[in-house]
């Protein structure tokens, strides 16, 4: 039990560990200015790909920091880290993604509204 | 598009400063029902009172259970707290039963809709948060760390604050009896009804902080027992070595860690709704209360396996027990637990079939809710196969296993019944959905429940239950239930909905009649049990009742292992383990326990500041329920400061001196006998 607590900071040396925070920053002021920049300097892409760039970037941002400052990785903790972090991971996609599509179906089928009944009626 | 926004009330309405919304109004003694209870609880409670008094018991009470930060104390008071709860529970119940006997014969009763709505809101509340979630709760914390050989819990603080958080909630809703009301929104407190629009009384805010409180504890006691079995269990007990309860323990908090923080989340939303005047489930504004239905169901299916999973893994350890064998299946078992665990996350939406979604939605929650029931079936089979040829012993817990097979296997099927979304459609609403929840919660989690307490209350005290007023109580609560019951799936076929308290037609007057006396049946099971407790308290010293092995039933896991009740740290020396089953394993091989080489044991040492925190956060929620600000806000500042006080407090655990683990283990007598 005592071992396991300590081994997430027992693969670093003092060294180590200050080069891995370097890393980690300079990665992520990095993911940080790319997306910024592509929105400040207006260079024109396209809506779609700027979004794609943001949400990619971001995700990596995510990836980043969990990996060099919250020292996840599969080895700390004999693995249990990294499987309550892919836990965690999978149940807000089951909760994001499952209330989206089921409020987007409720949204669908609501019963019309009456502006729309007349609408419809009125039709040519 | 202008929205007239001039109907909605204000939110802050004129309260007075120093007492808020309480006025003498708000205590209802007009009401005679509420009344007589009032003057029946309060007689009662001072004859407790008096003879805790007389008898100088708080001090023992309050130094030996109250500040007790040990498993065991800690699991038999939720198992009290569970039992005080589910009394007042079934007393609603009563209430229920008789005034829809008196409507269905086209009488007016004696409830007036406003109250009665109350009473199923708090059925349903008590039932679920205040004696179900109790009950397990009270058997993982005192089963879990005796199965896995540890000492204790690994926060041993933090279980003895969820212990009174989870009473911080208790207190709230039996204060909305007396003082105020209680919701009338039923047990989920659906939006806009539960809105400010609609319910501006206290009752609703009595359910929300009562809940909000309540759910703090429960969670952090989930984020504990993870824990405890992740990093506590013995040497030699790896993953597929635990007991299948504990199994069911760590996957059903695994569930609580991860489902109650959506409600505490969603509860949060509808209480900034009424405080502070967001609008996020008011249609008109915007908001949708559609998506609180969506997000408390999200967290409503999985606390129904939170209820269930742990009774599972208590009827495991009962079949294989008083089988005389090893369970059917282990492996099997552990993967369809977790199976269960996942896919219980799936099916939120059987909840609300009806509210719109279209086909390709309903029909993939339908499926995923009716894939749950052959990992069910599998523990069913499983059990069943465990019995066979196995030599099965009726003693009591085996009785009501057997029973829960038979009626779960029913509620079981009338759940896929329901999982299909067009029958919902038919089915939804009426007493037909009625009728199964009960049949699977009381052929599930009451029968587990009473299951599990005559299987460990030899093991928590010292000695057997009397097994005669038992089997009373076992009849009772058989026949009763059927009776009660079954008559609710065909008025629930017949198209009667749920929660009404008037008729219009006297048709069905025969089937009401005949769910009351069912009622009165379990009313006698409940009785029977508690006149099963007092007589075996009154003849614990016989040699019929009294447990000197410490292994009444030749149990087959470690908490046999250890004396009856165990000692307060549990195990001398921390076991060794080489299979499942470890304590048959033991006895097999003709054990003896060491007696000597006692070392001295590092244990935790009691605290105050679990009862004196919960106690103050009672006073916030009080002071927030009746918008008294200074009461909520002077109850908050100083459970957050009690709380950073005790981080202060170095002076929390001793050492037990080797010669007093010694003088206790030897007290034991020199070896095990296993029983018979």
């Amino acid at each position: 039990m005592s071992s396991s607590a300590h081994d997430t900071h027992g693969s670093f040396d003092a060294r180590g560990a200050y080069i891995n925070y370097l890393v980690g920053f300079a990665l992520s002021v990095f993911l940080t200015l790319v997306p910024f920049g592509l929105v400040m300097s207006g260079i024109e892409i396209g809506l779609g790909w700027a979004l794609a760039v943001i949400f990619l970037f971001g995700a990596a941002q995510i990836i980043v920091h969990v990996h060099y400052f919250l020292h996840v990785t599969g080895k700390a903790e004999s693995g249990w880290q990294a499987m309550s972090l892919i836990f965690t991971a999978i149940l807000l996609v089951i909760v994001l993604s499952g209330s989206i599509w089921v409020m987007f179906h409720l949204e669908q089928n609501m019963m019309p509204a009456h502006e729309q009944i007349e609408r419809v009626r009125n039709l040519p | 598009m202008a929205t007239d926004l001039t109907h909605l009330p204000a939110v802050h309405t004129d309260v007075h400063p120093f007492f808020g919304k309480l006025t003498w109004q708000s205590i209802p003694i007009q009401e005679p029902v509420i009344l007589v209870t009032f003057i029946g609880v309060a007689i009662i409670g001072a004859a407790v009172l008096y003879l805790l008094t007389k008898y100088k018991w708080w001090g023992y009470l309050w130094s030996e259970w109250f500040t007790s930060i040990d498993h065991k104390k800690i699991g038999i008071m939720y198992m009290v707290l569970g039992f005080i709860m589910f009394v007042r529970g079934f007393a609603d119940a009563l209430l229920m039963r008789s005034q829809q006997v008196l409507a269905s014969m086209g009488f007016e009763g004696y409830l007036v809709p406003h109250h009665y709505d109350q009473i199923f809101t708090a059925h349903g509340v008590i039932m679920i948060f205040f004696a179900a979630m109790p009950f397990v709760t009270g058997f993982m914390n005192y089963v879990m760390p005796l199965q896995i050989g540890a000492r204790d819990v690994a926060f041993p603080f933090l279980n003895n604050l969820s212990f009174w958080l989870t009473v911080s909630g208790a207190v709230l809703i039996m204060m909305s009896l007396f003082i105020g009301e209680f919701s009338t929104n039923g047990w989920l407190a659906y939006p806009p009804l539960s809105g400010l629009e609609y319910s501006p009384s206290v009752g609703m805010d009595y359910y929300l902080w009562a809940l909000n409180i309540a759910g703090i504890g429960t969670t952090l006691s989930g984020i504990n027992l993870v824990v405890t079995i992740v990093k506590m269990r013995c040497p030699g007990m790896t993953y597929m070595r635990m007991p299948i309860f504990t199994w069911t323990t760590l996957c059903t908090n695994i569930l609580i860690v991860a489902s109650f923080p959506v409600l505490a989340a969603t509860l949060a939303l509808i209480t900034a709704d009424r405080y502070i005047g967001t609008q996020f489930f008011n249609a008109e504004l915007g908001g949708n209360p559609m998506m609180y239905v969506n997000l408390i169901w999200i967290w409503g299916h999985p606390e129904v396996y939170i209820l269930i999973l742990p009774i599972f893994g208590i009827f495991s350890e009962v079949v294989s027990t008083y089988s005389g064998k090893r369970l059917f299946g282990y492996t099997s078992m552990v993967y369809a637990t977790c199976v269960i665990m996942v896919l219980s996350y799936l099916v939120w939406l059987h909840h609300f079939f009806t509210m719109g979604a279209g086909a390709s939605v309903n029909s993939f929650f339908g499926i995923t809710t009716m894939i749950i029931s052959i990992p069910t079936g599998a523990k069913l089979f499983n059990w069943l196969f465990t019995m066979y040829k196995g030599r099965i012993r009726f003693e009591l817990p085996m009785m009501w296993t057997i029973a829960f097979m038979l009626t779960f296997t029913i509620g079981g099927m009338t759940g896929v019944l329901l999982a299909v979304p067009p029958a919902d459609y038919v089915l939804h609403n009426s007493l037909f959905l009625i009728a199964h929840f009960h049949n699977v919660i009381i052929g599930g989690v009451v029968f587990g429940v009473f299951a599990g307490v005559t299987h460990w209350f030899p093991k928590a005290f010292g000695f057997k239950l009397d097994p005669y007023w038992g089997k009373l109580s076992f009849w009772g609560w058989i026949i009763g239930f059927y009776l009660a019951f079954m008559p609710l799936y065909l008025l629930g076929l017949m198209g009667v909905t749920r929660r009404l308290s008037q008729f219009e037609d006297t048709i069905y007057a025969g089937y009401f009649i005949t769910a009351a006396i069912g009622a009165l049946f379990i009313a006698g099971g409940i009785a029977a049990f508690f006149i099963q407790l007092y007589v075996s308290i009154r003849d614990r010293d016989t040699d019929r009742l009294r447990d000197v092995t410490g292994d009444p039933w030749d149990g087959r896991t470690l908490e046999w292992s250890t004396s009856s009740p165990p000692a307060y740290y549990n195990f001398a020396f921390t076991p060794r383990v080489h299979g499942i089953d470890t304590y048959a394993d033991m006895k097999r091989h003709g054990y003896q326990r060491p007696t000597d080489g006692f070392a001295p044991i590092h244990m935790p040492k009691y605290t105050a500041s679990g009862v004196v925190i919960a106690g103050l956060l009672t006073v916030m929620g009080f002071g927030l329920i009746w918008h008294i600000w200074w009461m909520a806000s002077g109850g908050f500042a100083a459970a957050i400061l009690w709380a950073i006080g005790h981080t202060f407090n170095y002076n929390r655990d001793y050492y037990v001196p080797a010669d007093e683990v010694r003088a206790t283990e030897l007290a034991r007598g020199p070896r095990m006998e296993p029983a018979e």
